[in-house]
């Protein structure tokens, strides 16, 4: 395993769908290991479609896309990512620590280290004494950390966002922001995370690309050189404020609607 | 369960119980009030003496009139969760039949019920079955169908993005995630399976099967019989759906929608 290969490698990708809408065109990207990437545009600009198709949950239309080195359909077979969506998507019928399990009974590991796995994982997420609870009794921001957990319970390189903190109050969502950094940092994986909130692809990123509407094409990529690991101060610095007009300016740019 | 569990039960209850004992009594007053003629409506009283009177012969024939309508509850159901389970693992057959089995669910299958005894033997206890699986097959298989086919599409992406083979998804999201629908379609089968058996037997069918039972009493204008019989077949309907959404309450406890699943 080389240090430089890209964990993420996309070269010319275009999609269209089947009703004649070309939701992306002309993305070219390349993310390294161990960044924390965030995708971020207007309503429709495909960032959620690019998320998928790393995930090789949708097929591009042109264009290739590497994970780890290999075709993204090569990729998902390996299990080299975990994915979270918005809504936490957990099984009813599972208890929390099931849930968690899930992609570890695929993976058809013993009983015992699934048991010993999970233990690990509640710690990691902060939700121990509620293994045995059921999705529902959980609030929003307890569901999405199972989420993550579940995600990241077989230790894949990549993990995918799609929004994960979109649906929950601002304060839940500072406080899992931090929490995500935490565990980006004690898991050694690199992020790829859609958002629609500038201030928070700012705090979480090492790099910040920008899309404009339809099609969905790369804008513009801000770097951000915010010191780690960020802090609830880095809210505050000025250079957080420069980087999020940078940002603003590259979507007002790009044809989005910025108020 | 602990006491105060039981108390709240039982207080829950209380006002079904009190509306019982009420009607049954109305009903007693009424008829003995304005001397309504036993053969129009007999006392509950005179009902109750019959049932005792009778009670080997009722019992009996409600065992035997359950067995047709359980024989036939399995097979209808069984039947009606394998095509299911197939027309969700291969749509295009699902899409070929199911408007079919959609259909068929809106007419009155009962009908069939003479062509039924025709075909098995009028006495035949298979004759009854049949009638009660063709009741049951519809309402299970549309209702598991639907359990199986309208999973949260992301739950099914999830799965793809652990590179899970369709049985995987099958056993681990679609069925577990169709229970609730499932059960919905048992409860409906139970009571149709009783319903089944009777209106078979009243069609002609052995003397010891509680339709045939209520019919000749009827015939007869024995008529505190044919009641008693009638309460027989509630019992054994009440019972048997009873059992169905018990099954449902230890099953489906997870399911969020019916909440008696509460933390103390």
């Amino acid at each position: 395993m080389s240090a430089t290969r890209p964990a993420v490698s996309i070269k010319s990708l275009s999609k269209s769908f089947k009703t004649g809408v070309t939701a992306l065109t002309g993305i070219d990207l390349e993310v390294r290991p161990r960044e924390f990437i965030s995708l971020i545009g207007p309503s429709g600009c495909g960032k959620s479609t690019l998320l998928r198709i790393i995930g090789d949950l949708i097929e591009p239309s042109e264009g290739t896309v590497e994970v780890n080195g290999k075709p993204a359909h090569r990729a998902r077979l390996d299990h080299d990512y975990g994915i979270v969506f918005q809504e936490a998507v957990l099984y009813d019928w599972r208890t929390v620590s099931k849930n968690i399990a899930l992609p570890l009974e695929l993976l058809k590991w013993s009983r015992d280290k699934r048991a010993a796995r999970v233990r690990e994982l509640l710690e990691l997420v902060e939700l121990e004494g509620f293994e045995d609870n059921h999705p529902w009794q959980l609030s929003g921001g307890m569901q999405q950390r199972v989420s993550i957990a579940r995600a990241l319970s077989f230790d894949p390189a990549l993990l995918l966002m799609d929004e994960p903190f979109g649906a929950l109050d601002e304060m839940t969502r500072e406080r899992l922001n931090l929490e995500l950094l935490r565990i980006w940092d004690a898991s050694g994986s690199t992020i790829v995370f859609v958002t629609h909130s500038i201030p928070e692809a700012v705090f979480l990123s090492t790099r910040v690309v920008v899309m404009s509407a339809r099609p969905g094409r790369i804008a513009g990529i801000v770097d951000v050189d915010l010191p780690q690991p960020r802090t609830g101060r880095t809210r505050e610095e000025p250079r957080f404020f420069e980087l999020v007009t940078q940002v603003r300016e590259l979507l007002a740019a790009g044809g989005a609607e910025v108020t | 369960m602990s006491h105060a569990v039981v108390q709240r039960r039982v207080l829950d209850w209380a006002p079904a119980i009190a509306v019982f004992a009420l009607g049954i009594a109305a009903w007693q007053g009424l008829v003995a009030a304005f001397h309504v003629q036993e053969f129009l409506l007999p006392k509950p009283s005179v009902i109750a003496q019959t049932f005792w009177d009778e009670r080997g012969g009722l019992w009996d024939a409600g065992i035997y009139t359950f067995k047709e309508a359980l024989g036939g509850f399995a097979l209808g159901s069984g039947l009606g969760i394998l095509f299911a389970l197939l027309f969700a693992a291969y749509r295009p057959l699902g899409t070929a039949f199911m408007p079919f089995a959609v259909a068929a669910n809106a007419i009155p299958i009962i009908a069939f019920a003479p062509i039924m005894n025709n075909w098995f033997g009028l006495l035949n206890i298979f004759s009854k079955m049949a009638i009660a699986a063709v009741l049951c097959f519809f309402p299970v298989l549309i209702n598991t169908v639907r359990g199986l086919t309208s999973v949260d599409p992301r739950s099914i992406e999830l799965m793809r993005s652990y590179a899970a083979g369709r049985g995987s998804v099958f056993r681990r999201v679609r069925i577990p995630a169709s229970l609730p629908h499932l059960f919905a379609g048992l409860k409906i089968a139970s009571v149709l399976s009783m319903i089944g058996a009777i209106v078979g037997e009243y069609f002609g069918g052995p003397i010891n099967a509680l339709g045939v039972t209520i019919l000749n009493a009827s015939a007869y204008t024995n008529f505190p019989l044919a009641w008693a019989g009638i309460v027989v077949a509630s019992a054994f309907g009440i019972l048997f759906y009873g059992s169905v959404a018990l099954a449902e309450r230890l099953t489906t406890s997870w399911d969020p929608s019916r909440r008696d699943f509460q933390t103390e």
